[in-house]
C-alpha cells in the first residue's frame, strides 16, 4: 500500500466550544440589531469591523501583526458559525482565509506591518486574481504580464471571474514574469500584491444569471506596482500554491453553502414527517455530519503542521458535490409535505435562490475535474 | 491514529497476510484455511480484544479494537471475528468468562427478541444471525424478570437454520424453546445498545473492505495495459478511482468517529445514536458505490470466481445489511432531527 487515507477523529477543544458560545451571542445580537438578516448581501464593512474588534479576523496570526495566535480549530468554529448564520463576511473572508497567510509568508516586513493589522481590524478587503479569459482551471496558462522597470513592475492584461474585485482594496495577483520552460510549464508565474486603486486598473461587472454582481473582468493597462510588492520567488509561484490550496479547499464553506435549504426543509416537513421525508432527512444528516468530521480532521492536520493536499481535495469534492445536489434532493423530499402555504412559499423561495447558485459550487476554487486529478495523483496514478 | 493503534494494525495485518489472503483462500478451494487463521487470531488475543483483562481479554478501547476490524475488513474476513469480539465484550461486562472458539451474537435485527425465565431457560427467535451455524456458542440478550440478561448458550443446544447471504457466510435463524443457558448475568446493555455496537463495528469493517478494494483497484489500474498504456493513465479511470478513494475516506472518517464516540460518550445517549447511525448510513452508501467502481475498474477479470474481488465486495454487501441498513438508521435519525426543528438542527450537530 503506497498511500493511506487517514481522517483521524479530531474533536474541537474546550476553548473552541467556549468561543462558539461567544460567536453565537454576537451573531444573535447583530441580527437583532438589524446588521444583517441572513438573506441579504454578503458585503458589510460595518459588520466586518465589528468582527475585527472581537479579534476574530486573522485570529491564527502572530500578535505582532494584530493576530491572536489562536489555533485553526478555533478559527474553524468562527467560520462555521458565521456561515450557518449567513453572516455578511464578504468584506473580510478572503483576506482572513487566504490572502493574509500569503502575505505573512511572502511579503516584506513593511507591507506586513501596514496591511495585516488593517485586515485584522476588518478594514481591508482582498480579491484573488488568478483566472483569465484563457486560463481558468489551467492556471499556468495565465498571460497577464508583469514587466520589471526601474520604477517598478508594469502590469498589462486581463483577469476574469475575479470575485468582488470591485469591492476590494487589494488583489493578490498571479502574473507572468517569464515564459514557461520546456521542462516545466508551471515556471514563469509570480504572485504580487496589487493595490486596487493603482491607476490603470479597471473593473467591469460580469453578472450572474440572477443579476448578482460578484464577478469582474479586471483589466490592467500599464498599471505600475512598487518593486517590493512581489510575493515570494520570481517565476516560482507554482511552488507556493500548494499549501495555500489546503486552506482554501477543506473548510466548512465547502459544504455549508446551501444549508438554508435543508433548514427550510425541516420546517416544511414538520416535527412529525412522513417516512419518506424522514428517511431522506436522515441520510442528509449522516452525509453532512460525516463531511464536518472530515473537514475538522483536516483542520486538525493543519494545526499539527501537516500539508493534507489529498485529504483537503477529498473534502472539497465531496462537500461541493453534496451542497450542489442538496437543493434538488430537498426539492424532492418536500413534495409530500403538506404544511401551511406560508411555510411552503418560504421553502420554495429559499429553494429557488440556492438552486440558482448550485451550478457554480463545483467550479469555483478548483473544479470537480481538477480535484479528482489531484486525488488520482495522491493515489499514485499520475 | 496512535502508535499503539498502528502496532495493533501491524499485528493483525501480519496474521491475515500469512493465513488469510483472499487469493490464497480461493486457490485452496476448500475450508482448510479456516482453522489455522482462527487459531492465530485467538492466539494473538484478537478475538477478545474488547474484553477486560480480568476476562482473558486485551482490554482495548473501541478505537484500537476497530483497528483490528478495519484491517480484517481489508482482507474480507470470512470468520466470526467481529462477532466474537462483541460477544466476549458483552460477557466480560456481565462478569462472565468467555469460552474459547467462535461465538455468535443475537439478536441483531430490530424486533427480534428473546426471553429468559427464572430457571435460566431462553426462548424466542432471531433471524439473519451472522455465523450462528458455525459458532461454538451463542451469546444472546434476553429479557428476564430482572431485566436485560446476557445468556451464554451452547450452539449445539440451539435449533439453527442455515440462512443465505451474498458471500455465503451464514446469516442464520435461531429458534429457542427453553434452551438452558450455560451462564447468565444481568446486562448493562439492552438490545438497542447492542445494535449500536454491532452497527458501528460493521461500518468499520466496510471501511476496511473499501480500503482493500481501493488498493486492489489502484494496483490493477497501474498494471493493466490497454490502448497502449496502463488504464490508470486514462483520465476517465483516474476520476473513477478518485471517487472510490473519496467514498472510502468518508466511510473511514464516519466509522472512526463512531468508535471515538463509543469510547467517550454514554452508549445509550443521543450523541452515540447520531454517531453510529451516521457511520452505518454513510459507510453503507459508500459500500454500494465502491463495489461498482472496484468492479468497473477490474473489467471482466474481476467478475470471476478466481479473482479475489468478490470476497471483499460480497462481504461488504452483507455488512451493509447487518444490524440495520441505511434506511433503517435514516428513519429514526431523520425523525430525531425533524423533531428538533430548524433552530435545533445546528446546535445538535455541533454539540457532539
Amino acid at each position: 500500500m503506497s498511500y493511506a487515507i487517514q481522517f483521524d477523529p479530531v474533536r474541537l477543544p474546550e476553548e473552541a466550544e467556549t468561543l462558539r458560545g461567544e460567536v453565537r451571542a454576537f451573531l444573535d445580537e447583530e441580527r437583532a440589531a438589524g446588521t444583517f438578516d441572513g438573506e441579504g448581501g454578503r458585503f458589510n464593512g460595518a459588520f466586518s469591523r465589528k468582527v475585527g474588534a472581537k479579534g476574530w479576523i486573522g485570529m491564527t496570526w502572530p500578535k505582532a501583526y494584530g493576530g491572536q495566535e489562536r489555533s485553526f480549530l478555533e478559527r474553524y468554529v468562527v467560520t462555521e458559525e458565521m456561515l450557518v448564520a449567513k453572516a455578511p463576511t464578504g468584506a473580510h473572508f478572503t483576506a482572513d482565509r487566504q490572502s493574509g497567510p500569503v502575505l505573512l509568508k511572502y511579503a516584506t516586513d513593511e507591507i506586513k506591518a501596514d496591511v495585516l493589522p488593517r485586515i485584522v481590524r476588518g478594514e481591508c478587503t482582498f480579491c484573488i486574481g488568478m483566472s483569465e479569459p484563457d486560463s481558468g482551471s489551467d492556471l499556468f496558462a495565465a498571460k497577464t504580464k508583469a514587466t520589471k522597470t526601474n520604477e517598478g513592475w508594469r502590469i498589462n492584461g486581463t483577469k476574469l471571474w475575479t470575485s468582488n474585485a470591485h469591492e476590494s482594496d487589494y488583489m493578490i495577483g498571479l502574473f507572468r514574469t517569464s515564459a514557461p520552460t520546456s521542462d516545466n510549464r508551471r515556471h514563469g508565474l509570480t504572485q504580487f500584491l496589487v493595490d486596487m486603486k493603482t491607476p490603470g486598473i479597471t473593473c467591469r461587472p460580469v453578472l450572474h444569471p440572477n443579476g448578482n454582481y460578484e464577478f469582474n473582468e479586471v483589466t490592467f493597462e500599464d498599471a505600475m506596482l512598487p518593486l517590493e510588492n512581489i510575493l515570494g520567488e520570481v517565476d516560482g509561484a507554482w511552488k507556493q500554491a500548494i499549501s495555500e490550496l489546503a486552506y482554501e479547499r477543506s473548510g466548512p464553506e465547502r459544504f455549508l453553502e446551501t444549508l438554508p435549504v435543508l433548514l427550510e426543509l425541516i420546517d416544511a416537513i414538520g416535527a412529525e414527517p412522513d417516512d419518506r421525508s424522514a428517511e431522506g432527512l436522515g441520510r442528509l444528516v449522516a452525509q453532512l455530519f460525516t463531511m464536518r468530521r472530515m473537514s475538522i480532521s483536516v483542520a486538525g492536520m493543519l494545526t499539527a503542521g501537516k500539508e493534507p493536499t489529498l485529504e483537503s481535495s477529498i473534502v472539497k469534492d465531496l462537500g461541493t458535490v453534496w451542497e450542489q445536489r442538496l437543493p434538488d434532493v430537498c426539492r424532492d423530499l418536500a413534495v409530500l409535505a403538506s404544511r401551511d402555504p406560508a411555510t411552503r412559499e418560504r421553502f420554495l423561495a429559499v429553494l429557488r435562490r440556492y438552486t440558482l447558485i448550485a451550478p457554480k459550487l463545483t467550479i469555483q476554487g478548483g473544479s470537480t475535474e481538477i480535484l479528482r486529478g489531484i486525488i488520482a495523483r495522491g493515489l499514485g496514478l499520475r | 491514529m496512535s502508535e499503539f493503534d498502528d502496532m495493533i494494525a501491524d499485528t493483525t495485518r501480519r496474521i491475515f497476510q500469512d493465513l488469510g489472503r483472499p487469493q490464497e483462500i480461493i486457490l485452496a478451494g476448500d475450508e482448510s484455511w479456516r482453522a489455522p487463521l482462527w487459531a492465530a487470531l485467538e492466539e494473538a488475543g484478537l478475538t477478545r480484544a474488547w474484553a477486560g483483562e480480568d476476562y482473558g481479554g486485551a482490554g482495548l478501547n473501541a478505537a484500537a479494537t476497530f483497528t483490528i476490524l478495519r484491517v480484517a475488513g481489508e482482507y474480507g474476513v470470512a470468520l466470526p471475528l467481529a462477532e466474537t469480539i462483541l460477544a466476549t465484550r458483552l460477557l466480560a461486562e456481565a462478569g462472565i468468562l468467555a469460552p474459547d472458539g467462535a461465538i455468535a451474537v443475537a439478536p441483531m435485527r430490530a424486533g427480534d427478541s428473546f426471553a429468559i425465565d427464572a430457571g435460566g431457560r431462553v426462548s424466542g427467535r432471531a433471524d439473519a444471525v451472522p455465523f450462528a451455524a458455525m459458532a461454538d456458542h451463542i451469546v444472546c440478550l434476553a429479557e428476564g424478570e430482572a431485566g436485560q440478561t446476557v445468556a451464554l448458550l451452547a450452539a449445539a443446544d440451539c435449533a439453527i437454520q442455515a440462512g443465505a447471504s451474498h458471500s455465503g457466510d451464514g446469516r442464520d435463524g435461531i429458534d429457542l424453546d427453553g434452551v438452558a443457558a450455560l451462564e447468565q448475568a444481568p446486562s448493562a446493555l439492552d438490545t438497542e445498545t447492542l445494535r449500536r455496537l454491532g452497527a458501528a463495528m460493521r461500518a468499520m469493517q466496510m471501511a476496511g473492505a473499501m480500503q482493500g478494494l481501493l488498493d486492489m483497484a489502484v494496483d490493477y489500474a497501474q498494471e493493466r495495459v490497454a490502448f497502449g498504456r496502463p488504464i490508470g493513465k486514462f483520465q476517465a479511470v483516474q476520476h473513477l478511482l478518485a471517487r472510490l478513494a473519496e467514498e472510502t475516506a468518508a466511510a473511514l472518517a464516519a466509522a472512526g468517529s463512531a468508535a471515538y464516540a463509543l469510547d467517550n460518550l454514554p452508549l445509550d445517549g443521543e450523541a452515540v445514536f447520531i454517531e453510529v447511525a451516521t457511520a452505518k448510513i454513510r459507510a453503507g452508501e459508500a459500500a454500494g458505490e465502491v463495489a461498482l467502481i472496484a468492479h468497473q475498474t477490474h473489467g471482466a477479470i474481476g467478475f470471476t470466481l478466481e479473482h479475489p474481488l468478490h470476497r471483499l465486495v460480497q462481504r461488504m454487501w452483507d455488512w451493509r445489511d447487518d444490524f440495520g441498513g441505511e434506511a433503517e438508521w435514516s428513519l429514526p435519525l431523520g425523525r430525531l432531527f425533524a423533531g428538533k426543528g430548524s433552530r435545533g438542527f445546528w446546535p445538535t450537530v455541533t454539540a457532539i
